[in-house]
């Protein structure tokens, strides 16, 4: 037998690619943030709603990710921005060379920000850097509240926690200690930005297109 | 299941290196880190499913996993950090900073002489 050392990174054809992205993007001067959640967290309605109500404010541009169909990327054009859907056919995440091909597609000069929603998975797109200035991770409190505990490393690699779906909380619709969920992604991420957010009746949004808005003017991710 | 992704490009480094000797790969030693999520188990299944008449056939697959380290902010002793519990296990602090984590690496190809 004979032992040949080789030392060499295994994702090094994504990695290339991110950083063709990452090069590409600060170039441009362009935010782009990936979001990433389960199924059914509400990342399309997020999104929806954040494009109309900033409107006048920022242009915003969409990458679309799904294993089948165009649905999600119907819903943004009803919105009027620009939206490329990429359909993965069976794969559980993007890769950075799909987001490169789309980035290409996208009228980037017009945009201030390009969201890239992610398939609806909370560990594999975790593994794949896209070149994204960010990761938005989006937990609904009907997914329950020991989801942070559970998958920490999407937690762990996240700026924003976006914790949607907080109008279920009145009534007591579903039992989800939000100051649990809290303290449990921060307890791996001192940094992360936690917004809770109904993206349905629009309770706390306006925090979170306030870091949207000063992250684009700053230029800072 | 994204270890379908890492075994088709396991399985193109290990064939390239295999083509630089000219010998034929019988094992491979690869490493990963915490937050990189790789199963051994899916890792296996799709790299012998993939393999399958390229010279990556039959090859047997070691995987060394890469604990996440920190360290601390209040004694300053950097540590392996447990995830399910990240605390600092000199002082207890909740307060630590987060190293790198190891990337996927294929560290080592083992050919058969003969």
């Amino acid at each position: 037998m004979k032992k040949i050392d080789v030392g060499k990174k295994i994702l090094s054809e994504n990695e290339k690619y991110a950083f063709e992205n990452i090069l590409f993007l600060t170039e441009r001067k362009k935010l782009c943030l990936n979001i990433i959640s389960s199924p059914g967290s509400g990342k399309t309605t997020i999104l929806a709603r954040t494009i109309n109500e900033l409107k006048d404010k920022i242009k915003i541009g969409v990458i679309e990710g799904d294993i089948q169909t165009d649905i999600d990327a119907e819903r943004i054009r009803a919105t009027k921005a620009p939206v490329i859907q990429i359909n993965t056919e069976g794969a559980c995440h993007l890769s950075a060379a799909q987001i490169s091909a789309a980035l290409k597609e996208l009228p980037v000069d017009d945009l201030d920000l390009i969201f890239i929603e992610n398939v609806g998975n909370l560990v594999c797109p975790s593994a794949f850097d896209l070149g994204e200035s960010g990761k938005i991770v989006v937990l609904s409190v009907a997914e329950g509240d020991d989801k942070p505990a559970k998958y920490p490393a999407i937690f762990a690699k996240s700026k924003v926690m976006l914790i949607n779906k907080i109008d279920l909380l009145d009534g007591g619709h579903v039992d989800f200690d939000i100051d649990r969920a809290k303290a449990d992604a921060r307890r791996l991420n001192k940094e992360i930005k936690i917004f809770p957010i109904s993206a349905k009746t629009g309770e706390g949004m306006a925090n979170w297109y306030d870091w949207l808005i000063s992250s684009v003017n700053k230029n800072i991710f | 299941m994204h270890e379908m992704m890492v075994a088709q490009s396991l399985i193109e480094t290990i064939s390239d290196e295999a083509a630089k000797y000219n010998a034929k790969p019988v094992g491979a030693i690869i490493s990963c880190g915490t937050l990189n999520t790789v199963n051994d188990e899916a890792l296996r299944f799709a790299f012998e499913a993939i393999a399958k008449d390229t010279p990556c056939q039959g090859v047997k697959l070691e995987i060394e996993h890469k604990p996440i380290r920190a360290r601390c902010k209040d004694c300053n002793r950097d540590f392996p950090v447990e995830l399910s519990n990240p605390v600092c296990p000199k002082c207890g602090s909740e307060i630590f900073e987060l190293q790198p984590d190891a990337p996927l690496i294929l560290e080592q190809i083992e050919f058969q002489t003969d």
